[in-house]
């Protein structure tokens, strides 16, 4: 087993050497990656059984899936977006070529998460081979099969020279950040995240953070009731609500919650049938310790249970929990809850509703659910977060379309398709000059006269909209 | 009292007050009205802070400022509009777009060398994205701070964006805060204490560093225009610029000419007594006027070398035969001298660039386009010009920023907008179609997950990447294996 100094120097001779550098290398990769999913379907479909109970529904659909879209979409698109995007110049260099050249940073590290424990892994990977980097790749050591399964199937697909996977714990994830990397990739909690960006300081690494937070879902006005409950059930209870969208807290007024909760009821044995416990398709919580913390939560809230409530320890079964009555001060209010515990927040009016989520730290996703179009607007318009859904819960991250990554405390930068290969993309200004025209920079060099400076600017000044002209003195 | 001053920003913030495009278009003209009305102070302190004249005040520092603010002006609406996405089969119906947010209270921190520049012009991206912002002039360019700390609250909505001037126990103070973004110009050294102390608060960072920007003159180009180029880039402001040429790499054959061609153009520039030119400023200060001298120990001088320390004067100088080793080659000179080190071609450049940190810019001179290119492929930098100097940072249409130790973030144009925003991903749906939703929906059957399968990836290039058949094969064969162990 090679230690984490000597990985480094191999990844980083192979970066030197330039191997990651045509596109025939990157594609082949990622191709391979898609052979590693297509071959090894089952094995990894049973890995993140045996971590999480993940029902395969939702692993195929969550995770597998969701590889396999990047995968295509950015295969299809690489050479595009490897091209240099070229510039509008002005007078001044109208004959010259400016363009963006995208270059890669050089070694990547890529620490994933437990809750989806491929997605979280392999998405940022294929940015990052896309951009040309080599990758360490850190998979939690909490979801021991899905990291155990990837640190076999790497090496096995991708090349060993570019790309390493490294297991551990807490340790060797202290150990390892003493490296220098070109770019941290780290999806996990807000603690974690501040000892990285400290480790990344010393280096003057660049860091991209997808963290989580308490992301609010504000039901207000006329509204489908039926659908709304089953989105939001769904969102909620994905993954036993261990994602870091999944829609934390309701707030909305007594009213709509008594509309509300009926159908909940109806969407959740639908869902789950009439005991969860026993459907194929209700997850689990990770460990233990997560179980003992959620359980805690309940016991220690003063919300009232009106939905669920049932647990196994033996099974690390939570059932879909709603409390109602929770207050501002509850326990299930000052942390992530990341578990299938929903608590429904009371409020009088929109306003109310908005100002309490400004309060808080500005969560990764937030959700609106509403028919009326202007209390979509007014949210969308006075609040911020991560991201936004109206009527709907999760699925704005899908689109490969849409950037997907936090704000504040959420996080910053973010990824997802095109995103993930400008992440990890260092973006190259470059103008390349001729060598006529010596007679216009004439005008710039000493001695220094007033005409020549009224001659470089008018010549330096972009020709924008609404401006006629230029000023020559 | 920083604490205050935060504090104050982020409830004016809150407030809205910046959101409307009108606001910001109105602080951006205020901002533009204070350069054109008070230009005779600013180009006043810089004289006493730096000995610019006024023309280099003007080039350098006035005329970019001016053009951001004109330019966020006219095109704010089209910046901050949303940007619509493409859809997939599932969100068909849906409204799917990028909406440009502000980040809230931003602090930016300047550096002395241009402090009007390092200011202003992140300050308009700030103002254009709708944040407030908190302004921290250096002070060692102690006359343009004062002069900033009392003209900005004369023409911008003061309680929305605020100078504060200090030292180092102030700017540590400001520090501690928390902040939305923070913006700091300066050596990578300090980079890495504001970074450090983001940390703590999460908060991003734009960084814009510094390094040893090299510049490689091929033997194949013309040398008469490019020392003459070279020249200007390297010895206006004194040197004293984030992206000065900081060396050249040549082959020994053209070492001789290049001085004799530096030598012409001094001449042509600041004649026969660079001291007594009005064009030719002066050091900052007598600590880095004594840095810069310590630099010249072990070196050659081939051009200049004079000094004056009562005037923190010195000559444009050129050293010659410089070796790697030297202490002149370990950290930015941000002076002017101008040392040649020579290399037996380009891969020995190149090999000798990329052993080294990555640069804030890099050069290079030549009419063979194979050596542009590969230049241009085999090394990294922050940004690059060819056959000319400092060119790429004046097009407000190319990113400027660093990359590994010269930075990271990038701004000018449009791109401080974007930097000093948060691009927020909207999904708008509405309730109709609940039944395309059915299929993601529990308990799992092969239907529902093949429809699923199909509404998700409805992206045309996902289809292009893989026939049909290929497609339909292969989501039937997993399907297959899917249920074979349910």
């Amino acid at each position: 087993m090679e230690g984490q100094k000597q990985v480094l120097e191999k990844l980083r001779g192979a970066f030197r050497s330039g191997v990651t550098l045509p596109v025939h290398f990157r594609l082949t990769q990622l191709e391979a990656m898609m052979s590693l999913l297509e071959d090894n379907e089952t094995q990894i479909l049973e890995a993140m059984h045996e971590d999480l109970a993940k029902p395969k529904f939702e692993a195929v659909l969550s995770e597998i899936d969701m590889v396999v879209n990047d995968l295509c979409y950015t295969i299809s698109n690489l050479q595009t977006w490897m091209q240099p995007t070229y510039v509008g110049t002005n007078l001044a260099t109208k004959l010259d070529d400016c363009f963006v050249r995208r270059e890669p940073l050089g070694i990547v590290l890529i620490i994933g998460a437990w809750n989806y424990p491929l997605q979280l892994i392999l998405s940022p990977l294929i940015g990052a081979i896309a951009a040309g980097n080599c990758a360490i790749l850190k998979p939690s050591e909490i979801s021991r099969a899905t990291e155990k399964l990837l640190a076999e199937l790497i090496p096995k697909y991708l090349s060993q020279e570019c790309y390493a996977v490294i297991c551990g714990g807490a340790e060797e994830t202290k150990k390892l950040l003493e490296n220098r990397f070109d770019h941290i990739f780290y999806t996990g909690s807000q603690s974690v995240a501040r000892c990285i960006l400290q480790a990344a300081a010393v280096h003057l690494t660049p860091v991209t953070l997808e963290l989580g937070g308490k992301c609010p879902c504000l039901i207000y006005g006329r509204i489908d009731m039926k659908s709304a409950a089953k989105r939001l059930v769904w969102a909620k209870f994905f993954n036993a609500g261990q994602s870091c969208v999944a829609p934390d807290y309701v707030l909305c007024t007594a009213e709509t919650r008594d509309m509300l909760l009926p159908f909940m009821k109806e969407a959740l044995e639908s869902f789950y049938g009439s005991d969860p416990q026993q459907s194929q398709d209700m997850g689990r919580i990770v460990t233990d310790r997560h179980w003992d913390r959620l359980i805690d939560l309940l016991k220690k809230s003063e919300g009232k249970i009106v939905i669920g409530g049932e647990s196994d320890k033996k099974t690390r079964y939570i059932a879909p929990t709603v409390l109602v009555d929770v207050k501002e001060s509850d326990v299930l209010m000052q942390e992530e809850i990341f578990g299938p515990i929903l608590p429904i927040l009371t409020i009088k009016s929109l306003d109310e509703g908005i100002n309490f989520m400004n309060e808080r730290e500005k969560p990764l996703a937030l959700y609106a659910f509403s028919d009326e179009s202007q209390v979509v607007t007014t949210v969308l318009e006075r609040t911020s977060s991560g991201g936004f859904c109206s009527n709907d819960g999760i699925v704005h991250m899908t689109l490969s379309g849409l950037p997907f990554g936090g704000v504040g405390a959420s996080g910053m930068g973010n990824y997802h398709g095109r995103w993930s290969f400008e992440t990890f993309s260092h973006k190259r200004g470059c103008m390349l000059r001729g060598w006529g025209l010596e007679r216009v920079n004439v005008l710039r060099y000493p001695p220094y006269t007033e005409s020549n400076l009224s001659w470089l600017r008018w010549a330096t000044t972009s020709k924008k909209k609404g401006w006629a002209g230029c000023s020559i003195m | 009292m920083e604490k205050q001053v935060v504090d104050d920003l982020r409830e004016v913030f809150q407030s809205g007050r910046s959101r409307p495009l009108q606001y910001r278009k109105q602080q951006l003209r205020a901002l533009l009205r204070l350069i054109t009305e008070r230009q005779a102070d600013i180009e006043q302190a810089l004289k006493q802070d730096l000995n610019r004249n006024t023309y280099n005040t003007s080039l350098f520092e006035l005329i970019s400022i001016e053009n951001d603010i004109k330019l966020a002006e006219s095109d704010i609406a089209d910046w901050a509009a949303p940007q619509p996405v493409k859809k997939n089969l599932n969100s068909a119906l849906d409204d799917a777009y990028i909406k440009p947010e502000p980040l809230g209270v931003v602090l930016i921190i300047g550096t002395w060398n241009y402090p009007w520049a390092m200011i202003l012009q992140p300050l308009v991206g700030a103002i254009a994205a709708g944040n407030a912002a908190v302004v921290k002039p250096s002070e060692l360019s102690e006359h343009s701070a004062r002069l900033m700390k009392e003209l900005l609250p004369l023409y911008l909505d003061k309680e929305m964006y605020q100078v504060v001037t200090g030292g180092v126990p102030e700017t540590q103070e400001l520090l501690k805060q928390r902040f939305d973004h923070i913006f700091y110009t300066g050596s990578s050294m300090v980079g890495k204490l504001v970074m450090e102390a983001a940390a703590r608060h999460l908060t991003p960072v734009t960084l814009e560093l510094g390094g040893k920007s090299p510049c490689y003159i091929d033997k194949n180009c013309d040398i008469a225009v490019a020392c003459r180029r070279i020249t200007w880039g390297k010895f206006a402001n004194c040197g004293q610029t984030c992206i000065a040429p900081d060396y050249i790499l040549c082959e020994p054959s053209i070492q001789d000419r290049i001085v004799e061609e530096i030598q012409k153009t001094l001449l042509e520039f600041y004649q026969k007594d660079p001291k007594s030119s009005p064009d030719y400023c002066r050091i900052i200060n007598t600590r880095h006027f004594d840095r810069i001298l310590a630099l010249m120990n072990e070196c050659t001088v081939a051009l200049g070398g004079e000094s004056d320390h009562s005037q923190c004067y010195i000559a444009p100088t050129v050293l010659r035969d410089v070796l790697p080793h030297f202490k002149i080659m370990q950290e930015e000179i941000f002076g002017p001298l101008l040392p040649i080190v020579t290399v037996n071609g380009l891969s020995e450049a190149i090999n000798f660039i990329n052993t080294r940190e990555k640069p804030l810019a890099l050069y290079v001179f030549s009419s063979n386009k194979t050596v542009i290119k590969r230049m241009l492929t085999e090394t990294t930098s922050g940004g690059v010009t060819v056959n000319d100097v400092l060119m790429h940072y004046t097009l407000d249409t190319l990113p400027f920023g660093g990359v590994g130790n010269s930075g990271m973030g990038r701004y000018h144009g449009r791109h401080t907008f974007n930097q000093l925003s948060h691009h927020r991903a909207c999904l708008i749906k509405s309730f109709a179609m609940e039944s395309l939703n059915d299929a993601r929906y529990p308990p799992l059957t092969a239907a529902r997950l093949h429809k699923a399968n199909c509404a998700a990836i409805g992206d045309a290039s996902l289809k292009q990447h893989i026939p049909l058949p290929t497609l339909l094969f292969f989501k039937v064969f997993s399907l297959k294996n899917h249920f074979k162990s349910i």
